[in-house]
């Protein structure tokens, strides 16, 4: 069955702040969909709204992922049915080694009795590993601790890699990423283009969409969508920035949320 | 319930019983001094636990203990503890006294003693009398001076000069009777430049009924010269039975005290583990593991005191507290005076698994001399929602996702746990108590 993700009219509340003002989103199976939009305008609230962060409370609309209300499940039954985040922060956890955790994860995919085994497990994470140019090390490292910006960004496509999602949401990937991290990760994410999965990559530069061609871009203000186009849209706002689409629909304030 | 116990033992009492086990004189006159000291000195009074108002009268009576052929015999619910090794130097104590001991023809011939604290105070007064009592004090509280007049069975550990015992010498202490006092007394000695590794389980067998009982132990660790000493014991015993644990080791110049304790009881503990760092260069590293539960009370401290030159003390301590469990964590470094170039680090971390569970980190430094570095670190924090709802959405349960958290709080010490047997028990253990 190819993936069908639908998000229709889908409002959210931090803290009863109103973030997000109805997103209407379709994404298929083998589609790339890119969010820009100026700081504070929603995205990483869309994104954090989608995977369940109980922070965020859903005061309307649906997401359904082929089929399958996203909105009813726990964060962890939103990940295995297909939904995967590579987050603007990733949390550091000490203790928990990134191979443990990575293990994990494969194990909650799997039937109790029919855990991946070890040396399985070490060979695919190693073989990531090295598409990504990561050191063999960080496998025991703790998971994030001490990582520096790129190192961990990295790490979430490594998981991106390992767990075979059918929505992928990549929050700023490309923050903090030297040039040649950029292409690896690029690299990285064209590899797992498929007819089943599709992407959803929120980035502030034509940059990251010039190693990952999107299908569509979309601009979101004050938690909506408030214009979407191809290809040519990110190369436009990379060159003149917001205010022109901010003239053209009358907005003054584009964030969301500011008392 | 409070018990204002007027003392179980007394002077002639104390004396009557040593006889009776036809203990030497010198032994029979250090009972009946601590016996009369317990009549007058007061209870320690660790930081914020009033330990008076637990129940210290189930000290029980001296029970003769019945002799085991084979360490099979004991209960089922204790065989895991017995080490897999069928040679391995092995002694065990059942109640009030020892029932099985296993020494190697290769330590005989290294002249080591390792052999049971009655039988040595008889055989090797020479080696025993010099040094019992000389680390923990049997006029400091009441406590060490009652269990100064009542222990009974222990481990006498004596590793000669220069000697280097290369496998782990192990003991096993059982509670199962709760009328019968338990208070083995443990006596290590190793001479200059030897090493040694000691590991012992304290544990109950819930085979008995549930009266409340009481393990009131002591250990002492004489460290000479350049000697190495590695001390490892896992207590793991039923909400019934009280843990009273004193440790103290006396180190001399360049050696070494390493402390590995599981406090993974699920009673009451009192736990005391102080390094005296009297030679010059020599160190200590104590790590403590902890998991509190129900409504369990514990005090654990940990003491490093600074009397030499150039001397090293690292502490740590992690616990992890569920349901209405309250750990009162205690670190001090002493540094006297003179002890100039000495270095002293402590960490205690506490992770809170209930609104309704305490804990209290107190790191104390107290410092007599200025040329010298310490440095400590305390923390009391909760598992962190950002961290779970990280690890949820890769799709890891709510419950494993907790699991990880907490075995990662733990791991950093449980990890560099040296020997083996001793990690993966402490694991198992740790994983029991958090699923419980
Ligand atoms: N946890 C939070 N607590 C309080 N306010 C929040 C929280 N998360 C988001 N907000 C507010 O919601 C609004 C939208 O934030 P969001 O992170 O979605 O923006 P963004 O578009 O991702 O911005 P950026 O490009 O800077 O990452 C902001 O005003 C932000 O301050
Ligand atoms: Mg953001």
């Amino acid at each position: 069955m190819s993936t069908k993700f639908v998000i229709d009219g889908l409002k959210a509340t931090i803290e009863d702040k109103e973030i997000l003002k109805g997103i209407n989103l379709e994404i298929k199976g083998g589609e790339i969909h890119a969010i820009m939009g100026p700081n504070g305008t929603g995205k990483s609230t869309l994104a954090s709204a989608l995977m369940g962060h109980p922070k965020y409370e859903v005061t309307g609309g649906t997401a359904e992922l082929n089929g399958e209300d996203l909105l009813e499940m726990d964060v962890d039954e939103r990940a295995l049915a297909g939904v995967f985040l590579a987050m603007q922060y990733p949390s550091e956890i000490s203790g928990v080694t990134n191979s443990d955790f990575l293990r994990s994860a494969i194990n909650a995919r799997r039937e109790e009795g029919d855990e991946i085994s070890l040396i399985k497990f070490i060979r695919q994470m190693e073989a990531k590993m090295k598409e990504l140019d990561m050191n063999p090390e960080f496998a025991h490292r703790y998971l994030n601790e001490g990582f520096s910006g790129g190192e961990k960004k990295r790490n979430e496509i490594l998981q991106m890699l390992m767990l075979d999602p059918k929505i992928v949401i990549l929050d700023e990937i490309d923050s903090g990423l030297d040039i040649d991290a950029l292409k690896i990760v690029a690299a990285g994410v064209n590899s797992m283009r498929s007819e089943d999965r599709g992407f959803l990559i929120i980035t502030h530069y034509q940059r990251l969409l010039n190693y990952i061609t999107p299908d569509y871009v979309h601009v979101m203000m004050q938690g909506r969508i408030v214009k979407s186009g191809g290809p040519e849209l990110a190369a436009r706002l990379e060159n003149e920035g917001y205010d022109w689409v901010k003239e053209e629909l009358g907005i003054v304030d584009e964030t969301v949320g500011q008392a | 319930m409070s018990t204002q116990l007027s003392t179980p033992i007394n002077r002639s009492s104390a004396e009557a019983l040593s006889r009776s086990k036809q203990e030497p004189q010198w032994l029979a006159s250090l009972r009946a001094e601590a016996a009369e000291l317990a009549e007058t000195l007061a209870w320690p009074k660790p930081e914020k636990t009033r330990i008076e108002r637990w129940s210290l009268g189930a000290l029980g009576e001296y029970k003769a203990a019945e002799q085991l052929t084979r360490v099979e015999d004991l209960p089922a619910d204790v065989q895991p503890y017995v080490p897999q090794d069928a040679g391995a130097d092995f002694i065990v104590q059942r109640n009030s006294g020892i029932v099985f001991r296993q020494l190697s023809e290769q330590l005989k011939a290294q002249g080591v003693i390792f052999t049971d604290l009655e039988t040595a105070a008889a055989e090797h007064p020479e080696l025993v009398q010099p040094y019992l009592f000389s680390a923990v004090k049997k006029d400091e509280d009441k406590l060490n001076a009652l269990h100064a007049a009542l222990w009974n069975g222990g481990i006498f550990l004596y590793v000669p000069k220069n000697v280097d015992v290369e496998l782990p010498v192990q003991a096993l202490f059982l509670t199962d009777d709760p009328e019968a006092t338990f208070a083995p007394h443990i006596l290590i000695v190793a001479e200059s430049n030897s090493r040694v590794t000691y590991v012992d389980r304290v544990i109950s067998s819930r085979t008995g009924d549930a009266a409340p009982s009481i393990h009131h132990g002591a250990v002492e660790v004489i460290v000479k010269a350049g000697a190495q000493v590695r001390f490892a014991s896992i207590h793991h015993m039923h909400p019934q039975v009280i843990d009273l644990s004193v440790r103290r080791s006396n180190v001399e110049r360049d050696g070494r005290i390493e402390w590995i304790i599981g406090d993974l009881n699920d009673g009451n503990v009192l736990s005391d583990t102080t390094s005296s760092l009297d030679g010059a260069g020599s160190t200590s590293d104590v790590k403590v593991i902890s998991i509190g539960a129900s409504d369990q009370k514990m005090s654990l401290t940990t003491r490093a005191v600074h009397f030499g030159k150039n001397t090293d003390s690292l502490m740590v301590t992690r616990a992890v507290m569920k349901e209405q469990a309250t750990a009162i964590i205690n670190g001090i470094t002493k540094i006297e005076k003179g002890a100039t170039k000495a270095n002293g680090v402590q960490t205690e971390k506490v992770l809170m698994l209930s609104p309704k569970a305490r804990g209290d980190a107190n790191p104390i430094l107290l410092i007599d001399e200025d040329d010298v570095t310490a440095g400590h670190a305390a923390s009391v924090g909760q598992v962190s929602p950002e961290q779970i709802h990280y690890l949820m959405s890769r799709g890891i349960s709510k419950a494993q996702a907790e699991r990880l958290i907490i075995y990662g709080f733990l791991a950093p010490v449980v990890s560099e746990i040296p020997i083996e047997a001793v990690r993966t028990q402490l694991r198992e253990l740790l994983e029991r108590k958090l699923l419980s």
